[in-house]
């Protein structure tokens, strides 16, 4: 049985919807994301799980019995807020303390459980527990809030952007540090974040939103390498997109014309007529001189626009023929040992294997 | 020379700093220090048989002030000091939450908390006649309504002072807790839900505590002019509700004695700063100790 499920609900501010018609189920400590651009409907769709909104339509059950009319305290969530939201008239013992004692936790219980629960967050308490929030540097005080929803051992976490307003090498840190966490504790992590990358390093599980609705939801790897929309295909790391009608339908491929002709493999609904549209990964593209393509490759010419070095790879910009610019990945192999053969102005073939293009819907 | 004076002054922020602030310093110095050591120089002088002051050195005017009369005065004009504070707080509090928390209407709620600073302190006491007086607004409502058929005694009661007072100073303690409460971070408040506090628990834990310094604020500039008010005394309450503003007021008119005068103002002065400044000490030493 999900932890917690959404049945189609949806939720409207005003006259534009924030969610609309949204049904997902999350498994038992899993590390399931909400991954959308600003205004996507992610954080609302967590404030309804957690009840801080309720739905005008649909249903929110958690562990099963529906949750609809039950206050934020009734739920048994634990909640991480993106701006931390620390009391900051209260030093971090009582900040973590406060939700122990609207439970009348009695006070030596407390003491252990606020000492254990900082140490979860690796801030030793005999430092840190006397200190107020505005001593603290941003990761300390994302620490704290943590330790403030864990102390009191939730079944579930909803994190709003938490990692939000650290610096990248902090952010990447306390990403290993959640999903560890997450694993080590079994609590049921839902994490909302803007952050495409963030969100394939953390997440069991990705529900991609766009226009308040799910645009796919799927493992990273599914998402990534089997984008179903040319919003998730572009939203989630980098796609070329083609486009162009269906010209013949054979056994083997599927041949489509348009501006840049390519065939992909054969499916039972690409029928001669309708139009196709595919992304492909600039990381599953190769370049070669004009006319040196391997035979059963597609293959689009153009003019190198740009090479980007990025360290780890680099970036070939091609502009295609008809106008189209396109992203080429290339593994960086040296370039001082063994520079790449592609300059500005140069013509090129871009190339692609018909299997490696997603067919999006 | 111009540009030499610029570089000097720009190796030398302190002195930048204390060249800007000197004109405001001066007129402070001048106009509030200097009248007050006058003041101070009257009180410890004989008094002049027609007004002002004559030659001679005294402390006898504020022995006068010990006096049970004057005690009195002063008892009484602390007490109403407190309770029309605390009635501002009460009343003013929820006010200034209001606007606080009011996403569309703030502007306009603030603008009509503003709006009886556009009138002078004395037409608007003036006015609380008409509504207070045996003919006024309240009593003909009171009686179109048959609640009461003869007129109630409002006007010249303490009640009537009361009134006066909150209604002159509720803005002064609105302002100042709007302000504090303004900053109030809505994910506070969803916070300490979602760990189990309640909405009057929310109140005592988070909003009360983090609206604190706005309260003192309040309390501070609603306090410190009421008990040195004499105009709602004078006009709606009527010779009967003296308060010390009254009698300091009465001793450089009617009565003449400038010496009393200044002693009983600086005793006043003396007592309001020892008592503002113990409370914010004290404050202070409980807040680095909890």
């Amino acid at each position: 049985m999900p932890v917690v499920e959404l049945r189609d609900v949806s939720k409207r501010f005003a006259a534009a919807p924030a969610v609309d018609g949204v049904s997902l189920a999350i498994d038992d400590g899993e590390f399931f994301s909400l991954l959308g651009p600003s205004g996507c409907g992610k954080t609302t769709t967590l404030r309804l799980i957690a009840g801080f909104e309720s739905p005008d339509r649909g249903e929110v059950l958690i562990d099963g019995r529906r949750v609809n009319e039950q206050r934020p305290y009734d739920r048994g969530v634990g909640m991480v807020f993106q701006n931390y939201a620390l009391f900051p008239h209260l030093d971090v013992g009582r900040n973590v303390a406060f939700g122990l004692e609207r439970r009348r936790v009695p006070e030596v219980e407390r003491a252990t459980r606020v000492a254990k629960a900082l140490e979860i967050v690796r801030l030793d308490p005999a430092t840190f527990l006397r200190r107020m929030p505005g001593q603290l540097s941003g990761g300390q005080r994302q620490r704290v809030a943590l330790a403030r929803a864990l102390v009191l051992e939730p079944k579930i976490l909803l994190l709003d952007e938490p990692l939000g307003a650290l610096d990248l090498k902090l952010r990447k840190e306390m990403q290993l540090e959640l999903k560890a966490l997450n694993r080590s504790l079994g609590i049921t992590f839902v994490y909302v974040t803007h952050d495409q990358e963030e969100a394939l390093t953390m997440s069991d599980r990705i529900a991609v939103m766009d226009h308040a609705r799910i645009a796919q939801l799927g493992t990273p790897a599914a998402i990534y390498e089997d984008p179903r929309t040319a919003f998730v295909a572009s939203f989630i790391g980098e796609s070329n997109l083609f486009e162009g009608p269906v010209t013949e339908a054979g056994a083997d491929l599927v041949s489509v014309g348009g501006p840049t002709p390519f065939r992909v493999p054969p499916r039972s609904d690409l029928l001669p007529g309708r139009t196709v549209m595919v992304a492909v990964r600039p990381e599953w593209m190769d370049l070669f001189p004009p006319g040196r393509v391997p035979a059963g490759e597609n293959a689009a010419s153009g003019t190198v626009d740009e090479v980007i070095y990025l360290g780890e790879t680099l970036h070939v910009l091609v502009r295609l023929e008809h106008g189209q610019r396109v992203k080429v990945a290339l593994r960086n192999e040296g370039q001082i040992a063994n520079p790449i053969r592609w300059n500005r102005g140069d013509q090129v073939a871009v190339a692609w294997r018909p299997e490696d293009a997603q067919v999006l819907e | 020379m111009r540009r030499r004076l610029l570089r000097w002054f720009a190796r030398r922020p302190a002195a930048s700093g204390g060249a800007l602030a000197a004109p405001g310093l001066l007129w402070v110095a001048a106009f509030f220090l200097a009248p007050i050591a006058v003041m101070l120089g009257y009180s410890v002088r004989e008094r002049g048989l027609y007004g002002g002051v004559a030659p001679g050195l005294t402390l006898e005017h504020y022995g006068r002030f010990l006096e049970p009369l004057y005690l009195e005065v002063l008892g009484r004009t602390v007490l109403w000091a407190l309770v029309t504070t605390a009635a501002c707080l009460l009343l003013g509090y929820p006010v200034a939450y209001v606007i606080a928390r009011a996403k569309r209407w703030r502007q306009i709620l603030l603008f009509l908390v503003i709006l009886p600073f556009w009138t002078s302190f004395l037409v608007r006491m003036f006015a609380m006649i008409f509504l207070l007086r045996d003919t006024g607004l309240v009593n003909t409502l009171l009686q179109r309504l048959g609640l009461t058929t003869d007129p109630i005694q409002l006007l010249y009661t303490p009640g009537a002072v009361l009134i006066g007072m909150v209604y002159g100073f509720l803005p002064l303690m609105v302002l100042p807790i709007y302000a504090s409460l303004e900053k109030l971070d809505d994910s506070l408040l969803e916070a300490a839900e979602v760990l189990g506090a309640n909405g009057p628990t929310r109140f005592a834990r988070v909003v009360w505590p983090l609206s604190l310094p706005g309260v003192v604020a309040g309390c501070l500039l609603t306090f410190i002019p009421a008990l040195g008010s004499f105009v709602p005394s004078d006009l709606l309450g009527g010779a009967k509700q003296v308060m010390i503003g009254n009698l300091i007021q009465n001793q450089f008119t009617a009565a003449r004695n400038w010496p009393f005068g200044s002693a009983a103002a600086f005793a006043m002065m003396a007592l309001v700063l020892v008592a503002v400044v113990g409370y914010l000490r004290r404050r202070d030493a409980r807040e680095v100790v909890g």
